[in-house]
């Protein structure tokens, strides 16, 4: 069976190679999955989740302000920061959560909140894949 | 030697980097060049005023690396504006703030203290807002003056023009026809930015090896002179330590003659 050779590239150096069954993870116009042979596409990628199917092993890396590159055989990430499961500081994204909720509360400027909600999204998400 | 781990640490951090930017950069270049939107990004416009992002060290002993960088910025500071209001800079490390401030010229935005090795979430922030200057018009064009990794033994200050970005379309990379969800102005607009803070990142890691190679160099011809000191004065005192005993031997000897 044909694979997708994925590679995940973050400024900070790779940070996950090797060749899947199937990605799944949710640009800004929805969840899409992409099996080996799609056309080739390029889509901003949401703060999310990305699956990794190989079989029946998922694996889950946390994305934060990235796209999409994807040919037939090839899919490339790339984003700001990506994350797998086991390496996420759960205590971390604890504490930004609750400091990103408190600062939404507190109700200030507008800008403030874009980020707050942005680095509540971030914290959330991370959560979700780090437990 | 700390330096020199320093500086391998830092040269495999920009090495780590590339692709990254290599990815982006085509991403980029394939579909600004099938497509004829004018993202402001993209786009020149008449230069009122100039950002200029400079990045020095924080510390001390490292050679030349910051006048030369600070040399650049004021020959070319002083060759294109007549007056203060034309520019801006941004600083990035402290000895360019310093210099900057002492001279009174105008700093909108700076970091000082940014790690050895820099995680792109520490300069994301700055990256961002000053990409966001130029969105938003406080700037115009946005320069970047930094020193090059060459070699363990070579820096060279490069001045580079961030924004508007241009030559996206002598790079010849092979475009190939990709579909775009949702649409390629959209992406353009998440695109762009994100593509120039990765410049700024990849100019930030390429000054640190510099960093971390020129104060290698200084620090070894610090210890080089240092060593060359020591063994000057040691002899010198060798010299006169030898004089005082011979002359004592020889007033000895004359006291002892005088009285036979």
């Amino acid at each position: 069976m044909k694979t997708l050779d994925v590679s995940v590239v973050t400024p900070s150096g790779p940070v996950l190679e090797g060749s899947f069954d199937m990605v799944v993870c949710k640009a800004e116009t929805g969840e899409i999955g992409i099996l080996p042979g799609h056309i080739p596409l390029v889509a901003p990628l949401q703060i999310s989740a990305v699956r990794l199917k190989n079989g029946n092993e998922t694996k889950k890396l946390a994305v934060n302000g990235g796209f999409m590159e994807v040919q037939p055989d090839k899919v490339t990430i790339l984003a700001q920061s990506a994350e797998k499961a086991t390496e996420i500081d759960v205590q971390r994204a604890k504490e930004a959560k609750e400091r990103a909720e408190s600062r939404l509360q507190a109700k200030q400027d507008t800008i403030d909140k874009t980020r707050a909600e942005l680095a509540l999204r971030r914290a959330v998400n991370r959560l979700d894949i780090g437990k | 030697m700390v330096s020199a781990s320093k500086m391998s640490k830092a040269e495999l951090n920009a090495k780590g980097f590339v692709p990254y930017a290599d990815k982006i950069q085509e991403v980029v270049a394939s579909i600004a060049n099938s497509t004829d939107i004018g993202h402001p990004m993209l786009t020149k416009r008449e230069v009122k005023k100039t950002g200029y992002m400079v990045i020095t060290s924080d510390r001390g002993l490292v050679g030349a690396y910051n006048s030369h960088v600070l040399k650049n910025l004021i020959n070319t500071i002083q060759k294109r504006h007549q007056s203060k209001d034309e520019y801006t800079i941004i600083a990035v490390g402290r000895k360019g703030y310093d210099y900057c401030k002492k001279r009174e010229l105008p700093i909108t935005k700076s970091i000082i203290g940014v790690a050895d090795h820099p995680k792109f979430a520490e300069i994301k922030e700055l990256a961002q807002e000053t990409v966001q200057m130029y969105i938003d018009g406080e700037i115009d064009e946005l320069n970047i003056i930094y020193n090059h990794y060459v070699s363990a033994i070579s820096q060279q200050v490069t001045a580079k023009k961030l924004l508007p970005i241009e030559n996206l379309h002598n790079e010849g990379t092979v475009s190939s026809d990709y579909e775009y969800d949702p649409n390629q102005e959209e992406i353009l607009e998440v695109l762009l930015p994100q593509y120039a803070e990765s410049l700024i990142f990849g100019a930030l890691l390429d000054g640190k090896a510099s960093e971390h190679a020129a104060s290698m160099t200084a620090m070894r011809s610090a210890t080089d002179n240092a060593e060359d000191l020591i063994g000057d004065l040691s002899l010198t005192y060798n010299r006169a330590r030898q004089a005082a005993i011979t002359q004592e031997i020889t007033e000895i000897v004359g006291g002892v003659a005088a009285q036979e």
